[in-house]
């Protein structure tokens, strides 16, 4: 338990400002002491991790390991667990998401999320993007829409593969075009952060190739989170990492020093894979 | 001697018989393979137990076949032998009477033999359990000399190269082909004479009079113009779904999507005890409390129309029994049907287009409104459909509150009748098999048959194509 309070954020990040000043100006989300239960049993332990504005940061570990109920927290989409409890504090914007005041489906409309097996809406191309806008009022007008619809579709590069048939079923896309859409529609709602819980566990490898070129362009403009078991994707795509086990965030920093010199004995076994 | 024979309890003489026949065979073939891998002679293809369960197979079979044959003709062969030695008197009777006397007969000789007064009767009855006697006898000989062959040809097999294991598997496809071919030739059978009568039916009343007529009253006149009686049939089915369809579907949106897994697990169990009541049940409770009910809401509703000048006639024909009183009670008895299937439906659509939509920050209505229910609806008129299809067959609730009288009336309050309804009518109390008035019965059960058929066609058709796409 002490190891994991020494590597505990405070102590790392000024160290990883004074390197990279420009991008870890400020954490976009800050989370404080999460635990969160399923009924009786905890998932996790005592999380804290700032997360930084406008890059990548990955969530590694093994399987049960807690990474993807973290992600769930920062979207509050464990609310839809019956039994599941979140405590501690998620601040964003200053405010506490974790609060009670806080209305879930407004922040999930800033904190955008992208599914491990494509789910696109069984409705057309057209419809599964335009369906966030629609119901949170962002557009207005019908000219309007159709330019969400053309600059989601751009920003996740899939605009020249469906420009001339946004009216077919989304189910007739390939795989990685389908979770190509789905990124595309949750942008649509215009997110300030993006969760991704391994968005590529279901694709061939030239279509999480695609992917992965596009969360690169992406965090220009957005906060992204993603969950990965591949350590090469953790290694390509992001700019920070933080490795989960049993529930206990045990390290986190700068992703070139977690891959090439970690600080903890258990991170090196799992990212040389003696375990996991 | 031969007459006591007669009193033999076949049913459980041959049960036993067959019973030790099978063990007994079972236990020889497995032995007698077991001998053979002793001695060494070779490998053996099946385990010993499959040449005893081929053993058994084929001293049961035949056996089986002769125990049926005795129990469809038995009774029969004995009745031919006695009427041949009847006296001369008796061939003057006429067939049904002599059918009455034989019947009377058996049934003493089923009571142990008799002993009143009547001398002739009391002869032929001793007669008859000795001509029993002589057939159980014979059956059970040749029953036992069937599965005897059966059994030593069986055992001649035995052997080790002998794939015993492939026949007694074959046999076992055999039996479950028999089982499902039983039920699919009774529906032929019953289609079938449905088809015959019916177009019996229509050889004496015309087709299109029949589908097209609107006049019905098979009971006083012979007239069969059904289409009121479609009319009723529809107008029921049509205010049940108009109940049942909304009710049902938002009790399942309940369900699935709202309700904790606390209330889900008590109210689901209740709500398809409703299924579970009898349709007699509903029947009297829409016969004594729905329907005079309406009834004095009806007339309430003349009246205040009369007093306020609006009409000077009563504006409702408010029937002590009417389309509306059947219609809203099997409205709520086909809940479940809807209820119970499209909760199923909603509850197979995937978790992760749901957890897509929250996350897109849609409301738990959102959701619902715009992702579940259009992935769900394929399932959701299949249920509705086969819903319907439940509502123009039921036969109870209607016979109790939907009143006699054939006429296409729009007015709820108006007493109708329905194509159940007149089949109960027209083939309870006294029929004869050829009138058309019976046989307009066939002609009116043909139609329904055709209607589901239909409606649950299309509702499995289009299920099918639902499981098609997330599977």
């Amino acid at each position: 338990m002490e190891s994991t309070v020494t590597s505990a954020p405070p102590a790392t990040s000024p160290g990883t400002q004074a390197n990279e000043p420009e991008r870890l100006t400020f954490p976009r989300i800050e989370c404080r002491d999460i635990n969160v239960f399923y009924g009786d049993k905890q998932a996790i332990f005592d999380i804290s991790l700032p997360i930084p504005d406008r890059s990548v940061t990955a969530l590694i570990g093994p399987s049960g390991c807690g990474k993807s109920t973290f992600l769930r927290c920062l979207n509050r989409m464990n609310d839809t667990i019956e039994s599941c409890r979140v405590e501690g504090q998620i601040i964003m914007d200053g405010e506490n998401i974790n609060d009670a005041a806080i209305d879930p489906v407004l922040l999930r409309s800033r904190v955008g999320m992208v599914f491990q097996k494509p789910n696109p809406f069984p409705k057309s191309i057209y419809d599964n993007i335009s369906y966030g806008p629609r119901i949170h009022g962002l557009a207005a007008s019908r000219e309007d829409l159709d330019g969400m619809v053309e600059k989601s579709l751009r920003r996740a590069g899939l605009w020249e593969e469906v420009k001339d048939r946004l009216t077919a079923p989304a189910n007739s896309l390939s795989g990685g075009q389908q979770q190509r859409l789905c990124i595309a529609r949750a942008i649509a709602v215009q997110p300030e952060v993006i969760l991704m819980d391994e968005p590529c566990s279901a694709l061939d490898p030239v279509a999480t190739a695609r992917i992965e070129e596009l969360i690169d362009e992406l965090r220009k403009r957005y906060c992204i989170v993603i969950v990965t078991h591949s350590m090469q994707q953790a290694a390509r795509v992001s700019q920070r990492t933080a490795f989960f086990h049993l529930g206990i965030l045990v390290e986190m920093g700068e992703t070139d020093q977690i891959f090439t010199n970690p600080r903890e004995r258990r991170t090196e076994d799992y990212i040389t894979g003696r375990f996991g | 001697m031969v007459q006591q024979l007669g009193h033999l309890p076949m049913g459980w003489l041959m049960l036993a018989l067959l019973a030790m026949m099978a063990s007994g065979a079972f236990f020889v073939g497995r032995v007698q393979a077991e001998r053979f891998s002793a001695a060494g002679s070779g490998r053996f293809h099946s385990r010993p137990n499959y040449h005893g369960y081929y053993v058994a197979m084929w001293t049961v079979v035949p056996a089986l076949v002769m125990a049926m044959a005795y129990g469809l003709l038995g009774d029969d062969i004995v009745r031919a032998l006695l009427r041949r030695e009847l006296p001369a008197s008796f061939s003057a009777m006429p067939p049904i009477e002599l059918s009455v006397y034989l019947d009377s007969i058996s049934r003493a000789a089923s009571q142990g033999g008799f002993s009143g007064s009547d001398r002739i009767f009391s002869a032929i009855t001793n007669r008859f359990l000795e001509l029993q006697g002589v057939i159980k006898t014979v059956t059970i000989g040749l029953t036992t000399l069937c599965a005897g062959s059966g059994f030593l040809l069986a055992r001649r097999r035995v052997a080790p190269g002998f794939r015993a294991r492939n026949k007694v598997e074959g046999g076992m496809e055999a039996f479950l082909f028999l089982c499902a071919a039983v039920a699919i030739a009774t529906t032929v059978g019953i289609v079938a004479s449905l088809l015959y009568e019916s177009l019996r039916f229509f050889a004496q009343v015309p087709i299109w009079d029949f589908l097209l007529g609107t006049r019905w009253n098979a009971q006083t006149s012979a007239e069969f113009g059904a289409l009121p009686l479609f009319f009723g049939t529809f107008m029921i089915a049509l205010i049940a779904m108009l109940i049942a369809a909304p009710v049902g579907l938002f009790a399942a949106i309940y369900l699935s999507e709202y309700a904790g897994p606390r209330v889900r697990g008590s109210v689901k169990p209740i709500l398809e005890v409703l299924a579970g009541i009898p349709t007699v049940v509903y029947g009297f409770f829409a016969l004594l409390v729905v329907a005079p009910t309406i009834r004095t809401i009806a007339v309430w509703i003349n009246m205040t129309l009369i007093n306020a000048g609006v009409t000077s006639e009563p504006f409702l024909a408010a029937q002590p029994t009417s389309a509306l009183a059947a219609g809203l009670v099997m409205g709520i008895m086909v809940i479940p049907f809807v209820s119970s299937l499209s909760d199923d439906v909603i509850n197979a659509v995937p978790q992760t287009l749901r957890d897509a939509a929250y996350a897109m920050g849609a409301t738990k209505s959102e959701t619902v409104k715009h992702v579940v229910l259009p992935a769900a609806l394929p399932g959701i008129i299949a249920s509705l459909l086969l819903a319907v299809s439940r509502a123009i067959g039921e036969t109870m609730i209607v016979v109790m509150a939907a009143g006699q009288r054939a006429r296409i009336s729009a007015d709820p309050t108006a007493d109708l009748t329905t194509i159940t309804v007149q089949i109960v009518a027209l083939l309870t109390g006294e029929t004869e098999f050829d009138s058309p008035k019976t046989l307009s019965a066939f002609a009116l059960g043909l139609v329904l048959f055709v209607i589901t058929l239909i409606f649950n066609l299309i509702a499995l058709r289009v299920v099918q194509k639902y499981r098609e796409k997330y599977d």
